[in-house]
């Protein structure tokens, strides 16, 4: 599904944030990432959803080499990638239902199909309820599930996630990672950068340790490895 | 694009109107208060150059005839006169219509030096008052005219009168009060365009975040530049509309309450009427160019990867 090779990443201020990647993700994998802050895994998410492109090195997401494609047709992979961030980066200005309509409106989906399938999608997250709410209405946990249900609505195949629940407190956040794995169970493939050893070392997945921008440890049912 | 995409975009545009409050309201009354000025503007030189053309449709030629002449050839040349393409009105003023024309003008302290003077003894030539199309080409036609007297062996004209020298120095003032005007006219328009996008420009600044989440969820570039290019189009096109209302009633009110004052001065302004259309169509037209082009240009620079 998400394969690197020898992928570098040099920024412009000359940092090495990524320095010889190479790794395989397989179809409906659940992975960790781990590692220090400025390790280099926000770069390695950056350069799955192809919000930056490395410097050297081959980067194919679901078939498409993405480091060649046309920035043309950048809008047509990202749709079949749904991203999670730590700070949920929610539309302040709409109402749940159209922060999570707003991804189906984008890939020009028909009004009533957009209707079934956002009301399916916030009832998986169970947020049904607060439709009309705005994100400010809502806590920390209910606006990522906002978030979440707008990753998911179009059926991407893969799912980044960039610290989940790096702002939630723990009993949300294991909310949030029984939906995460709900959705992996429905069949996507998530790769989640995390800090939480708690979670890592509790709900065993693949860890892939990141220091340096080297990848240092690859493990299946890894553990987080690091104190705190 | 479908249909449902359009309306889609229409929506969403109108929408992000009244969701981005504040930002909508600044940049509204910024194309409001500059086009106003530029209105403002617009409808003096306006006025200006409706009095410059009437001083200049004042200008005539003087046509005057030799006092020996027939009635038969005042009328010829009068027909010839009359044929030049270039000849709007041309009137015959009788020498005891001239007389009397100069009684008037001398007025109350002259009347004595023409009491002599009767029919019998006219000293004044029958003339033609000729009016052309032109006004600027004045001395071109004035040259027309002599070459027809001198083309005729009687020689019937004695003179051709234009106001030499003076005239061309109205025409000079003229044109350069024109030149100005428009150049004003441009200036504020730059300006207003200027200050206009400056304000759009803040407007999508403060909305970089949703575009950046917009390309996220897989938006193409024209889907996310549509809504703006509708809500640009629509703050151009409420600030224009309103600036043009109260600009056009505030003028009406002008030209009503002043009508007798400037009408003893025989100044006529333009009516709202003679004005309406094109103050309104170059403010509201401005107006929602610049909002559309306004909002086009900041997107693009956030639309960049």
């Amino acid at each position: 599904m998400i394969e690197m090779q020898d992928v570098w990443k040099t920024y412009p201020d000359g940092s090495h944030a990524l320095r010889g990647v190479s790794v395989l993700i397989e179809r409906n994998e659940f992975v960790y990432l781990v590692g220090p802050s400025g390790a280099g895994k926000s770069t390695f998410m950056k350069l799955i959803y192809r919000e930056e492109v490395p410097t050297k090195g081959q980067i194919s997401v679901n078939g498409f080499n993405i480091g060649k494609l046309k920035p043309r047709k950048i809008p047509y992979i990202r749709r079949n990638i749904g991203v999670v961030f730590q700070d949920f980066r929610l539309l302040p200005k709409m109402t749940v239902y159209e922060n999570v309509a707003f991804a189906m409106e984008v890939i020009e989906a028909p009004k009533r199909m957009i209707r079934k399938r956002v009301m399916e999608v916030l009832e998986l997250v169970g947020l049904k309820g607060k439709v009309n709410s705005l994100p400010a209405q809502l806590s920390g946990g209910e606006q990522q599930r906002v978030a979440i249900a707008r990753a998911i609505v179009n059926n991407p195949a893969v799912i980044v996630a960039d610290e989940p629940t790096g702002n939630l407190d723990p009993e949300t956040s294991w909310g949030i990672m029984n939906l995460l794995e709900e959705i992996n169970f429905r069949g996507a493939t998530i790769v989640m950068a995390t800090h939480n050893k708690e979670i890592v070392n509790t709900l065993r997945k693949r860890v892939i340790a990141i220091e340096n921008g080297v990848i240092v440890r690859d493990e299946p049912r890894g553990e987080y490895g690091y104190e705190i | 694009m479908r249909f449902s995409t359009l309306l889609r975009h229409l929506r969403e545009g109108s929408l992000s109107l009244a969701r981005n409050g504040w930002m909508s309201f600044a940049s509204i009354s910024s194309i409001a208060i500059s086009l106003f000025i530029l209105g403002v503007f617009l409808l003096l030189s306006l006025n200006v150059n409706n009095l410059t053309k009437q001083l200049e449709n004042q200008v005539q030629i003087r046509v005057f005839l030799d006092l020996e002449i027939s009635q038969a050839k005042i009328e010829a040349i009068g027909r010839s006169i009359g044929a030049l393409p270039e000849v709007s009105r041309i009137r015959f003023v009788p020498k005891a219509e001239g007389l009397e024309m100069l009684r008037r003008n001398l007025g109350e302290d002259g009347q004595g030096i023409l009491d002599d003077y009767d029919d019998t003894n006219n000293p004044l030539p029958d003339t033609y008052t000729v009016e052309v199309v032109d006004p600027e080409r004045i001395a071109e036609v004035a040259a027309k005219i002599q070459e027809i007297g001198d083309a005729d062996p009687d020689k019937p004209i004695r003179s051709v009168r234009y106001g030499q020298g003076t005239v061309e120095l109205l025409f000079r003032v003229t044109n350069a009060v024109r030149n100005i005007g428009l150049i004003i006219v441009l200036g504020l328009a730059f300006t207003a365009t200027l200050l206009i996008s400056n304000t759009i420009r803040l407007t999508i600044f403060a909305r970089r975040r949703e575009i950046g989440i917009m390309k996220l969820v897989g938006a193409t570039n024209s889907f996310i530049r549509w809504p703006f290019f509708i809500e640009g189009a629509l703050i151009g096109f409420i600030g224009s509309a309103l600036t043009t209302a109260l600009l056009l009633a505030a003028y009406n009110w002008l030209v009503q309450s002043l009508q007798v004052e400037f009408g003893l001065m025989m100044i006529r302004l333009v009516t709202v009427w003679e004005s309406g259309l094109l103050v309104g169509g170059v403010l509201i037209g401005l107006g929602t160019a610049i909002g559309i082009f306004g909002s086009a240009l900041s997107v693009r620079k956030h639309l960049k990867v």
